[in-house]
């Protein structure tokens, strides 16, 4: 087939095939990555409105806006316990929708399978059946965890409401309903399929890279992304080893937990940050890998330190390893293990300081742009540096034992999941827009997202630093007059953020019906990888002769 | 040829995923050897002999009990505290009484604390060795004989360690009660009398 790289999809009805077959069947790796990321959207809008919820119950102090979603015909006493489950579950579920039906199908699904294959001049992915497999399996997932939504858990009352860390004796005892089996189902076929796309992305991108390109000469996106695809196959089965000791201490009369027949409740929390330390580096590694394309393209310069960049990421990752008891202070160390996990945890702060500055770095002296997709990943820097500092705080064990759950861990991972993942996801979409879709995104509506987005996160989590510091715990469904004031503009923050997420639906209907043809580089020199080389969009099949790199 | 490639890569990426699958199993035991070898947790240590060594500074010992939910035992120590020179074997009893009608197979778990303290609690007997059964209102006293190591004293970590604290918490043990049943439904403890007919207090 050479020479169909100058053809347009449009332009190939006999390669495309029927409606049916391209999206259920698909092997293509831009189908693929085009499914993962719609399904991060729908994830995404359920997930945010948990958190609408969640932030209206708390606007103020008492019991009083879950009530109404409630069997009106229930005592008063059983509808406040009926919401108060309700709360719980909501905080459940809008952590694990979040991490692993939005931030990771978004970013290793979705731009992982539309932009790793063309960065590194491959025609697709290695092994483009799995990749169907691994999207689907996601879809199997998505449906378990909505059943274990509507299914009994805490006795009569519906889902799971442990917190997403799963810990027994919550997820064994005291949850008897079969939500809790479901979720665990859940999460094995989300692990599953992960594993198997992470063992697709390191397979393509070992053996498939164009010629000439070396490792050392591999963007840093799809470095991001080979790292990433590691810390998945590594921490995964942990996790997955983990719940399947929770599913068979529920169902058959396993006791690895339970400490009454000579369990230990504490491993599991061993196990699950095992894999739980891991997995917040992989939801941010691709988010560092595409804000450092964005910066380089819109300073026109190359990255700054482009060997240090990738080797931090390698060195975030393996550390990511060594530093899982940071999450359980609080469970009863020693105090040489607190110092070590202190010290192991502080050491963090030097590779991904290494990629903050030399962000700064390409941005210094370079003829910066300041389109909406630069927006996006300077917030993103700037954001996941405050997240960064708090975590600094946090890494010490002392003061964690004053912070532990409180609001501050909350404002903390929000600032780099919330404000830093997500902000990459965005940033992406608008870097990547006209080149996957082939039309320019509208560039008001984009603007508005990003400003009001921006000023809605913030005033959502910046006020949760200040709880945190007064004491006020997480978890919980209500909270003393003292913290009023905070939690009411924390809800009016994200009243903002909804009107910011409105304006990314209404710019994408926008950039739609205004069909602004694009073309193959929007962004001019800068913008050096091989995607751009293509046209927007690519074609079907695309590099089906290989690119030679110099 | 290509294909080949590939299908290693995968192949070998897979054997790691299986092999952190079987680490994360392999975690269980892995774990209980690592709190036993080094006291993590305050897991005490156990031993064949009584010291041979005693020493003048002393240490306190303070005593806590707990049952768990479900357990119809009141547990409560025999002293609160004794005061024992280090290396000086020591007797302790703690009480435990049947509140209900029915035998109950208990087994206890214990810890101490200061946690660093573990390793060098050394119980020559104990009544959480072994499970303990109590017929319908029976009144038990539950013996242990322990020392402190002398060793502690060559652990400058454990200079400023004068009270340790050692606690039990007693839950019933459905798999002895359901094994105790079932020999009885054979007649192997047919000399025993039937726990029904004991009656209550």
């Amino acid at each position: 087939m050479a020479g169909t790289a100058t053809n347009t999809a449009e332009h190939q009805d006999d390669h495309v095939p029927s409606f049916f077959v391209r999206w259920f069947f698909s092997t293509n790796h831009k189908d693929i990555g085009t499914l993962y990321l719609v399904f991060a959207i729908l994830a995404g809008v359920i997930g945010g409105a948990m958190s609408g919820l969640i932030r209206m119950e708390l606007m103020d102090p008492g019991v009083t806006f879950l009530t109404s979603f409630t069997d009106q015909n229930l005592p008063e006493a059983a509808q406040l316990d009926a919401a108060k489950n309700f709360y719980n579950v909501l905080i459940t579920y809008h952590g694990l929708i979040m991490i692993f039906f939005m931030v990771m199908p978004a970013l290793i699904g979705g731009f992982g399978n539309w932009f790793v294959p063309l960065m590194i001049g491959a025609p697709d992915m290695a092994f483009p059946r799995m990749n169907n497999i691994s999207f689907w399996l996601y879809g199997a997932s998505a449906l378990l965890l909505t059943l274990s939504y509507f299914a009994p858990g805490y006795g009569e009352q519906l889902g799971f409401g442990g917190g997403w860390v799963l810990y027994p004796p919550l997820s064994t005892e005291n949850i008897t309903g079969p939500s809790m089996d479901l979720l665990i189902l859940s999460l094995h076929l989300a692990g599953a399929s992960s594993i198997l796309g992470a063992i697709n992305f390191i397979t393509t991108i070992f053996n498939m890279r164009a010629p000439g390109m070396t490792l050392h000469k591999m963007p840093l996106f799809a470095w991001s992304i080979l790292i990433t695809a590691f810390l998945l196959v590594l921490s995964l089965p942990v996790l997955a080893g983990g719940i399947t000791m929770l599913l068979t201490d529920r169902m058959f009369n396993t006791a690895f937990f339970d400490w009454t027949a000579g369990g230990d409740p504490i491993l599991f929390q061993h196990l699950f940050w095992f894999f739980g330390h891991p997995e917040v580096y992989i939801l941010i590694l691709p988010g560092f890998g595409i804000i450092s394309h964005i910066v380089s393209t819109f300073s026109k310069k190359p990255i700054f330190g482009y060997l240090g960049m990738a080797y931090a990421m390698v060195a975030i990752g393996f550390v990511g390893f060594i530093v899982w008891a940071h999450h359980m202070y609080t469970v009863g160390m020693s105090v040489n293990m607190k110092a070590y996990f202190t010290a192991a945890t502080l050491v963090i702060a030097v590779p991904t300081g290494i990629k903050v500055f030399s962000w700064i770095a390409t941005m210094w002296g370079g003829s910066v742009e300041f389109k909406i997709p630069m927006l996006w990943a300077i917030g993103f820097i700037f954001l996941f540096t405050i997240g960064g500092v708090t975590g600094v705080v946090l890494a010490n064990a002392g003061i964690d034992h004053a912070l532990h759950d409180t609001y501050y861990v909350v404002a903390h991972f929000h600032y780099v999941l919330s404000l830093g993942a997500v902000f990459a996801i965005f940033a992406a979409w608008y870097y990547w827009f006209e080149k996957m879709f082939g039309i320019k995104y509208n560039v008001f509506f984009a603007g508005a997202h990003f400003w009001l987005m921006f000023i809605g996160v913030n005033i959502i989590f910046m006020p949760q630093h200040f709880l945190g510091l007064q004491g006020m715990p997480r978890r919980y469904v209500d909270f003393p007059e003292a913290f009023a004031l905070w939690n009411h503009v924390s809800t009016w923050g994200y009243l903002i953020t909804v009107i910011g997420v409105l304006a990314f639906f209404v710019g994408i209907v926008a950039s739609v019906l205004q069909r602004r043809k694009g073309v193959a580089n929007p962004w001019g020199e800068g913008a050096t990888t091989l995607e751009w080389t293509l046209p927007s969009p690519p074609p079907f099949h695309s590099f089906n002769e290989l690119p030679k790199i110099k | 040829m290509k294909v080949s490639k590939n299908t290693k890569t995968a192949l070998t990426v897979g054997l790691v995923v299986a092999g952190m699958v079987g680490m994360s199993f392999a975690a269980v035991p892995l774990y209980r050897i690592f709190c036993q070898v080094t006291g993590f947790g305050g897991t005490t240590q156990r031993a064949e002999f009584a010291s041979d060594i005693v020493l003048d500074r002393k240490i306190t010992v303070r005593f806590d009990s707990s049952t768990a939910p479900g357990l119809p035992w009141k547990f409560k120590p025999g002293q609160i505290s004794e005061e024992i020179n280090i290396g000086q074997s020591a007797l302790a009893y703690y009480t435990a009484e049947n509140l209900s009608d029915e035998l109950i197979i208990g087994t206890a778990t214990y810890n101490v604390v200061p946690n660093k303290a573990g390793l060098y609690f050394r119980k020559i007997e104990c009544f959480c060795f072994t499970e303990q059964v109590l017929e319908p209102g029976e009144k038990a006293e539950l013996p242990m004989t322990f020392f402190i190591d002398p060793d502690i004293v060559n652990d400058r970590n454990l200079d400023d360690v004068t009270t340790i604290t050692i606690s039990y918490s007693f839950a019933r043990n459905e798999a002895a009660e359901a094994e105790y049943y079932a020999a009885l439904d054979e007649g192997v403890l047919s000399d025993r009398p039937k726990p029904e007919a004991q009656g209550g207090n």
